[in-house]
């Protein structure tokens, strides 16, 4: 008899992903294994050393708000924060960082090591260890196993994982490996739709050999914007990235060897992101550009490795020589390592429920790049929401489902398990619809009591939170307290319409020049809280008019989300339903009205005969 | 998904009766009625049986293969002598087949559920088949061809150009992008502006067209309104008499003048009312004149009434029949004066209705009136600079939705019920 551990959750993989679910479980106190080949592949950066940017940062400040590990880590590690969008409002600022590579690593493993409830566990998962339909647990490589009641996979671009460098291809990932083959077996054999996606990364280059000196230079901030809201400094020395652009010459380059491309010798099939083109496609795309910018972004301190971002491709190792020190500053570069493009098989995330878990395959939950997503901070929030979800499940309780109106996490889950996905999916604030009232800096308040209520906030944080929820509402408090004249305004020096419409200080918080000691003025009590305090307040000042629009929105929302649909529901039994309509409800399955409104090319009046099939059934059961 | 039919012309005696059958099924049913199928879009005539083979009518068949058809859908029509008989016994067979009897404006939301119409073009289609005026024909015809659709499209698709201009620079702001765009956007919104603030200054030439226009007659008691209204109308709409204040109440007579509707209004005398009846006769006068869109006085120069003489109304003299003086005056007794009076009345009304924009329901106008006060409010928010574009992206995204509530795109789901339960079985 081969040895059996039983836990309540286990997660496979120790990316992104896989750290954040593991971290989640734990917190919410169920035992929990996070099996990993090696120990050294915990918190690995695959791709540009940088955590955050725009809808990124969001979704980094909502995982911390839930108190979850890539915020902090992010703050030890980071060598280069910057607030994207500081001269926007605060609504569309994102926070980001350069982050070590190395120190990135080591923290998340350290914190990893000491989490309670959580055994890291390296070994190779060979197979799901199945009770029937349902995956019970995992199967190493030594025929052990491990049991649990949810399994949580995060294995990236593990399934049929192809690399590419010009015309030369090998299997990327495990799959060379005959174990890891008779797990993907086992996921094809679960019959889930599958798409391919590709991604790429640029050659990466040795700092050493760059002229420096003669390049422009890209900053950190004076005053660093943190991810966690714990943190309060930035522990680690910033540092500068250099800039420098292609030209006709890089572009010539391109162009001449085009056909030994990957991409564009026909190797690949896969849909690559929109958003981020290889320097192949920026030059054949983009043909009346001749230049393109390229970051030079340091891997870390003590390393000399540097990310040239913005030129991944699939070149041939000798044209990236070529292309590369076609560039000035880069003459004499040396390339460490070549670009690369990955190709890879990915879950059609619409086989999902919004808890992430398999609609299929009971006890299996999917989360990170799995799902057809891109960036580390994706990954890591479905990470939270499958980790949690899974601890749930494992104690018997009702799934946490994240509201398009509460979180950056709730659009992504919702667009992921409701319209699937065409490229990989990376957030940007514009998926947002609620965008102004999901802002960077309240991920906090709206997300910590949430957090504390199903148990994976530890006091510490609620304690600094309430401290600073009490604050907040006190400060609130006492600027709405009053109101005043127009008059009584202007004689504080402010200027404003004579219009007779009294105001409260709060309200004149939203107006644009309005400076605090103009406020403290009105207002003398103000002058009692912290200065950080009365920030955040003006930032809820300022959008306090379309956010309360908005609520008629979110009530709507909350409405539909009320009418329930059942799993079992029987679409082609709707009469007036389009066929196609018809394939695509029973594909998405949808668990309520609101989420059946969003599907792809829904319209009102086949909502409106579903919604009267619902109404239907309740009256036949009632 | 059900098979559904029903009678699609009007109920009773008729040259011809049109039954139409739409869904999967439809083809078979039919074939079970008349034998083979013609093939599609080729009229081609049948005879009809019922399921012992007794002959029910010769009928012409008209098979559309979906998607091209009326609803998307398989449809097929019979087109039966109109007789009261033969309708009841085809729909009576049907009813024994696999289809079912249609609800009330279920093709119509078959057609919509389908893509094959927009809801203005629903409305359209609505107004059309109760349009009983030249220019109502040809205002619905206009809507449901798609144009307020197809205009709407454009608006949308330009504020989503506005609106990825302003997000391009909120969400690549780490990218080579342009990090000041207001110029491009407000060319963009002007354009649109200007486009939906013309087309609002025709919406009430075009909802009169669509509801009628009013004009009221009013004048002094016993000046001859009421004659006049009858001999306008051709009929004894209104009682006449030789005493002071008969008419009390408005009395109304819808006409066609060259093809506007027209709801003509007879009001009570102005004057001093003798008892409480006759004074809130003409206090109602009072009222429906000064709301009417045109009103034609039938008075002495002399005259002071409570109502005044707005620019477009008609001024005449009364009884043209017993008057010596050269005023420009009218009879309904004699017809005199009456066809210059008419002909008056329609150029004033047909200018008018000149302007008439896109827009024909109070639906279409609310909706492009918030669009217009939201644009201007994203305007003002651009010229502030980037510092803003995150809160004028918002108002951008609502004024885009206000636009496609008009084509039914979001948030329709009440509308809809009103639309389609104002619609009558098997249009």
């Amino acid at each position: 008899m081969f040895h059996v551990k039983h836990f309540d959750v286990v997660v496979i993989g120790g990316g992104h992903a896989g750290t954040e679910a593991a971290h989640a479980a734990a917190r919410m106190g169920v035992r929990t294994a996070l099996v990993t080949m090696k120990q050294t592949d915990i918190g690995v950066m695959s791709c540009n050393p940088a955590i955050g940017g725009l809808g990124k940062g969001h979704l980094v400040r909502e995982i911390d708000a839930m108190d979850g590990v890539m915020g902090r880590v992010a703050d030890a590690s980071g060598i280069q924060f910057r607030l994207l969008n500081r001269r926007k409002g605060p609504a569309v600022q994102g926070p980001r960082t350069q982050s070590d590579r190395a120190i990135y690593q080591q923290e998340m493993l350290q914190i990893m090591q000491n989490t309670a409830n959580l055994e890291l566990i390296e070994a190779e998962v060979t197979d799901f260890v199945m009770e029937g339909q349902r995956v019970a647990g995992v199967r190493l490589k030594d025929q052990s196993e491990v049991l649990a009641k949810a399994v949580i996979l995060t294995t990236g671009t593990f399934l049929r994982g192809v690399i590419h460098i010009g015309d030369t291809s090998y299997s990327g990932g495990r799959m060379g490996d005959d174990a890891s083959v008779s797990l993907a077996d086992r996921i094809d054999g679960f019959g889930l739709p599958l798409g391919r996606l590709k991604t790429g990364t640029p050659p990466r280059l040795d700092g050493r050999t760059i002229n420096w000196d003669i390049l422009e230079r890209q900053c950190a901030d004076e005053d660093p914007s943190l991810f966690s809201f714990l943190s309060d400094k930035a522990p680690m020395p910033q540092v500068a990235c250099g800039i420098t652009h292609t030209n006709t010459q890089t572009h010539d380059i391109i162009q001449k060897n085009l056909e030994r491309s990957a991409m564009y010798g026909g190797h690949i099939e896969g849909v690559g992101p929109r958003y981020c083109p290889s320097i192949e496609d920026k030059v054949v795309r983009f043909a009346d550009k001749d230049s393109h910018q390229v970051f030079l972004e340091p891997e870390g301190l003590n390393d000399h490795t540097i990310y040239p971002n913005g030129i991944s491709t699939s070149l041939p190792a000798d044209v990236q020589v070529e292309y590369v020190q076609s560039m000035a500053g880069l003459e004499e570069a040396r390339i460490l390592q070549p670009g690369y493009a990955i190709e890879y098989d990915y879950v059609d995330p619409r086989a999902l429920s919004a808890d992430l878990s398999v609609m299929d395959v009971p006890g299996l939950f999917l989360a990170g790049q799995i799902n057809g997503t891109t960036g580390y901070e994706e990954a890591a929030a479905q990470g939270l929401v499958a980790g949690l979800n899974a601890a749930r499940m494992a104690s018997g309780d009702e799934p946490l489902h994240f509201r398009r109106d509460q979180s950056y996490i709730g659009v992504m889950i919702d667009d992921l398990t409701t319209r699937g996905v065409t490229e990989p999916y990376r957030m940007f604030t514009s998926r947002a619809e609620f965008r102004l009232s999901l802002r960077a800096d309240n991920a906090d308040q709206r997300l910590t009591q949430l957090g504390r209520d199903i148990g994976c906030v530890s006091d510490e944080r609620m304690a600094s939170f309430s401290k600073k929820r009490d604050l907040l509402d006190r400060a609130r408090g006492e600027l709405e307290k009053t109101e005043f004249t127009p008059k009584q305004i202007a004689s504080r020096g402010i200027r404003i319409n004579q219009d007779g419409t009294k105001r409260t200080a709060f309200q004149l918080l939203a107006f644009p020049d309005v400076t605090s000691d103009q406020i403290f003025n009105l207002v003398p009590e103000a002058t009692s809280f912290p200065e950080g305090i009365l920030e955040q307040v003006g930032r809820d000042a300022l959008y306090a008019n379309y956010i309360a629009r908005q609520q008629k929105d979110v009530e709507k929302l909350r409405k539909d989300e009320q009418l329930k649909i059942p799993s079992e529901f029987d679409y082609s039994a709707i009469s007036g339903l389009s066929a196609e309509l018809t394939n695509k409800l029973t594909q998405v399955r949808p668990g309520d009205l609101a989420q059946a409104a969003r599907i792809d090319g829904m319209t009102p009046a086949a909502l409106a005969l579903v919604l009267g099939r619902i109404r239907f059934l309740q009256k036949k059961s009632a | 998904m059900d098979t559904i039919f029903a009678l699609a012309t009007a109920q009773g005696r008729a040259g011809v009766a049109v039954i139409r059958i739409s869904g999967p099924q439809s083809k078979a049913v039919a074939q079970k009625l008349c034998g083979s199928l013609p093939e599609a879009r080729r009229a081609t005539t049948r005879r009809l049986h019922d399921e012992d083979g007794l002959v029910l009518d010769h009928a012409l068949v008209l098979v559309f293969d979906a998607p091209a058809s009326f609803t998307g859908e398989d449809v097929v029509e019979f087109h039966l002598h109109g007789s009261i008989a033969v309708v009841a016994a085809v729909l009576r067979e049907l009813g024994k087949s696999q289809a079912r009897m249609a609800e009330p404006g279920e093709f119509t939301r078959r057609a919509l559920e389908n893509n094959k119409m927009d809801l203005a073009q629903v409305e359209g289609l609505g107004d059309l088949i109760e349009a009983e005026t030249e220019a109502q024909r040809k205002q619905a015809l206009r809507t449901v061809s798609g144009e307020l659709g197809a205009r709407i499209e454009r608006w949308r698709s330009q504020l989503i150009r506005a609106a990825s201009l302003i997000e391009v620079t909120i969400d690549f702001a780490d990218e080579e992008v342009p990090v000041d765009v207001t110029p491009e956007v407000q060319d963009l919104l002007t354009c649109v502006t200007d486009d939906i603030s013309d087309q609002l200054k025709g919406f009430a030439a075009a909802e009169r067209i669509r509801t009628g226009f009013e004009v009221a007659i009013v004048g002094p008691p016993n000046a001859g309104k009421s004659t006049l209204l009858n001999a306008l109308a051709r009929r004894d709409a209104a009682i006449t008499s030789a005493t002071a204040g008969t008419t009390r109440d408005v009395i109304e007579v819808r006409m066609d003048l060259e093809g506007l509707p027209v709801t003509l209004l007879d009001t009570a005398g102005l004057r001093e009312a003798v008892d409480d009846i006759e004074a809130e006769g003409i206090s109602r006068a009072v009222a429906r004149a000064n709301a009417s869109d045109l009103r034609i006085f039938l008075m002495e120069p002399d005259d002071t009434l409570e109502v005044d003489v707005q620019e477009g109304d008609v001024v005449r003299a009364p009884k043209a029949d017993s008057r010596t003086d050269e005023a420009l005056a009218v009879s309904g007794l004699t017809g005199q004066g009456v066809d210059t009076l008419v002909a008056e009345v329609t150029a004033s009304l047909l200018d008018r209705s000149q302007n008439a924009g896109l827009a024909t329901h109070e639906r279409h106008r609310a909706a492009m009136t918030a669009a217009l006060t939201t644009l201007k409010s994203v305007w003002s928010l651009i010229g502030a600079g980037p510092d803003r574009y995150d809160i004028a992206a918002e108002e951008l995204r609502v004024a885009i939705r206000s636009l496609e509530a008009v084509v039914g795109r979001v948030d329709v789901e009440n509308l809809l019920d009103e639309i389609f339960s104002s619609f009558c079985l098997g249009k």
